[in-house]
């Protein structure tokens, strides 16, 4: 069978195309089963070391990460740089060459700046796997979200999907939204104005509206994801209080009843 | 010692002048203009300028040197050195050093500094506010008679229109440009690039261009009110394009440079996230580099200043939200002028050097600077402007690297430049 995905580094959802979106998925299904049986081990990595590189503090995605690299065989590694490396004097380079001269085959990054995965990849000979950078991408939540409307829906294409709250700073709607649009769906955003930039509707060429206020959103949806707010993120007030926001932006009963029969909730990570 | 440039393309927009005139140089000022089929001059060196454009020499209104403080970025001596190689015979370095450049001291201590190096002249810019922190004035009076020509807070803008309007109403009695670095940072704070689709798809904090219209409109608004002459740094945005265009026609004493790199690039070469796409004022959209294109066009822009901002490599070697801001660019900037301006049939050469020489020496009352007409001074920039080269940061004069330009091609570079009569640089 032909390989769907031939790319070094997993960076982001918005260069891939469909079919690589679907192979992947595929490829996933396959090694899902893996996780409910008695021995949970499959050769499929071995021989091979992941580092995982953890710039930010993460409970769920490390594990995650950290628990595929064992089921699949490969020897796991995991860094946690709580503070800064420029706090040690060290650049964001010299940490990234100093791993790769230990010839790992995959170093699995998350930062709290944009793009750093993308410098990494551009000095590592290790294949960079972005597990989430900055307000930019988290690539693995996106396709982990895809798994579960596929399970739920058996597809993806043409379905309406509404993501609401702090779209502003959140790298889990990006990613969502390419991924989303690329394998056919629409999406609605909505959320304080102060969260979602009206410039947000020229993201992608299609498939993706800003809606004024949250029942437009959620109105005959297929699926409903909610994005927490970032607190981490916001430098300023973006909203008066978290009290008003929940009136006005919350998720609640009366507003799901506007999606359709049987909608999915999917309450991202990060 | 007797200079004798001949054969090559005078222009000299100064003195009306753009002909085939041969220029004599004696004692490091203009001599004579000699006509092509006149005697030539006897016991005097000969420079065959063939094809090539001579021109007063080039003026970079807008530099930082470094010096003193952060000599690991730069130094007098080493900025110097790449501004005659890129045809620049004359640099003004902003007040942003350590200590702030704010007192007749290190005015003086700058332009010591540039005549020991013998390379660039060296027109020091003082600040406008003591340590540029936006309070107090600094000694301006003191600065200008230690040789500054200007003042500034350029980075650090003062945000303070009271504190703007004296500066303004102060500077003005001793006959000096007030330039400002037009960013409302209560709009800009935290970002890191052009707020815009790119800024959002990157998802990277933006700086958009209101905060630069709003402030290039309040200072206007000051320079009407009290008569002073403002200069807009580096101006990147089409609102404040046509602020400018519109205070021009009302009489109003303003003016305003362009880098290179505003009217070459777009915020779409940050994709990849390269820390050398990231300065002050960032890379615009699409519609503001037309704008700017219209602006050199049509006169609203007077001149081309690069903002040479060295930083040293590992401090670019950092995430992008965290690297500092600045491009080197004193020898790409001719180079990008010609591929860009001169044969994109945007300008011609004689407004390329109204832009690069002849504007900023009015602007900052260079006088026998900016022009060749006898008895100024021996400043020449002589240009090929068909030249074709690569530029890389390796081959850069500069202590620093932090260009984005590294491996482009060029048609059009100086190749020769003189500095009060001396060859400093030649290709």
């Amino acid at each position: 069978m032909e390989k769907p995905f031939r790319r070094r580094d997993l960076l982001g959802i918005r260069g891939l195309t469909a079919a690589e979106i679907t192979g992947i998925l595929d490829t996933a299904e396959t090694f899902s089963e893996i996780s409910t049986r008695e021995v949970k081990k499959v050769p499929a990595l071995r021989g091979k070391t992941i580092i995982n590189l953890f710039f930010e503090s993460s409970t769920r995605t490390r594990t995650s990460f950290e628990l595929a690299a064992k089921r699949l065989s490969a020897d796991a590694v995991n860094i946690s740089v709580s503070s800064s490396s420029l706090s040690k004097g060290e650049t964001l380079l010299d940490t990234a060459l100093n791993l790769d001269a230990m010839a790992p085959d995959c170093i699995v990054v998350r930062h709290g700046s944009a793009g750093v995965p993308h410098q990494l990849a551009k000095v590592s000979k290790a294949a960079i796997v972005n597990a989430g950078d900055g307000a930019n991408e988290h690539p693995t939540q996106a396709l982990l979200d895809a798994m579960t409307i596929r399970e739920h829906k058996k597809h993806i294409d043409g379905l309406e999907i509404a993501i609401v709250g702090d779209i502003l700073h959140s790298r889990v709607a990006r990613s969502n939204i390419h991924l989303l649009t690329k394998m056919g769906a629409k999406v609605r955003v909505a959320g304080p104005g102060t969260l979602v930039p009206t410039d947000f509707a020229h993201l992608v060429e299609n498939g993706l509206t800003v809606c004024p206020h949250i029942e437009d959103a959620i109105d005959g949806a297929d699926v409903v994801m909610i994005l927490r707010i970032q607190r981490e993120r916001q430098d300023s007030a973006y909203f008066p209080t978290l009290r008003e926001y929940s009136i006005h932006y919350g998720l609640t009963n009366e507003r799901l009843d506007l999606a359709k029969k049987t909608p999915s909730s999917c309450t991202p990570a990060r | 010692m007797k200079l004798f440039i001949k054969n090559g393309h005078l222009i000299d927009p100064a003195a009306s002048e753009n002909t085939g005139m041969n220029v004599l140089i004696e004692d490091g000022k203009v001599a004579a203009w000699i006509k092509p089929n006149d005697d030539q001059p006897g016991d005097c060196e000969v420079f065959d300028a063939a094809g090539l454009l001579v021109a007063p020499g080039f003026i970079d209104m807008h530099v930082h040197l470094r010096e003193p403080g952060q000599e690991h970025k730069e130094t007098i001596a080493s900025g110097c050195a790449a501004a005659v190689a890129g045809g620049w015979t004359s640099v003004c370095p902003m007040p942003n050093t350590h200590p702030v450049n704010d007192n007749a001291a290190i005015t003086r201590y700058m332009i010591e500094q540039a005549e020991r190096a013998g390379l660039a002249n060296v027109f020091p810019i003082g600040a406008i506010t003591k340590s540029s922190d936006g309070s107090e004035l600094a000694e301006m009076g003191e600065m200008k008679a230690a040789g500054a020509v200007a003042v500034s807070d350029d980075g650090r803008p003062v945000p303070n229109a009271g504190i703007m309007r004296r500066a303004m109403q102060y500077a003005r009695d001793f006959d000096l440009p007030v330039i400002d670095h037009c960013e409302d940072k209560s709009l800009s704070s935290g970002g890191v690039m052009h707020e815009g689709k790119i800024s959002l798809l990157l998802g990277l904090k933006g700086m958009p261009a209101l905060a630069e219209d709003i402030d290039a409109v309040r200072d206007i608004i000051l320079a009407k009110e009290t008569g002073s002459h403002i200069h807009i740094a580096h101006v990147s945005t089409k609102g404040a394009i046509e602020a400018v265009r519109r205070a021009k026609s009302e009489g109003i004493n303003v003016t305003c440079e362009v880098t290179p790199h505003h009217f070459t690039l777009t915020d779409k070469i940050v994709e990849g996230y390269d820390t050398n796409t990231k300065m002050a004022p960032p890379l615009r959209g699409e519609e503001h580099l037309e704008a700017i294109i219209e602006g050199i066009k049509d006169g609203t822009i007077d001149a081309i200043a690069t903002d040479h901002a060295p930083h040293h490599a590992d401090e670019k070697a950092l995430e992008y939200d965290r690297a500092p801001f600045g491009i080197t660019g004193l020898e790409t900037a001719i180079g990008l002028a010609c591929n860009e301006l001169v044969h994109k049939g945007v300008i011609d050469l004689v407004r390329l050097v109204e832009l690069c020489s002849s504007n900023p020496a009015k602007i900052f009352n260079l006088t026998g600077r900016g022009t060749l007409a006898p008895g100024s001074i021996a400043d020449v920039t002589i240009i090929d402007p068909e030249l074709d080269w690569t530029y890389t940061n390796a081959e850069s004069r500069s202590k620093s690297r932090n260009s984005p330009f590294d491996g482009w091609n060029f048609r059009g570079a100086a190749v020769t430049t003189i500095v009060g009569g001396k060859i400093v640089y030649k290709r």
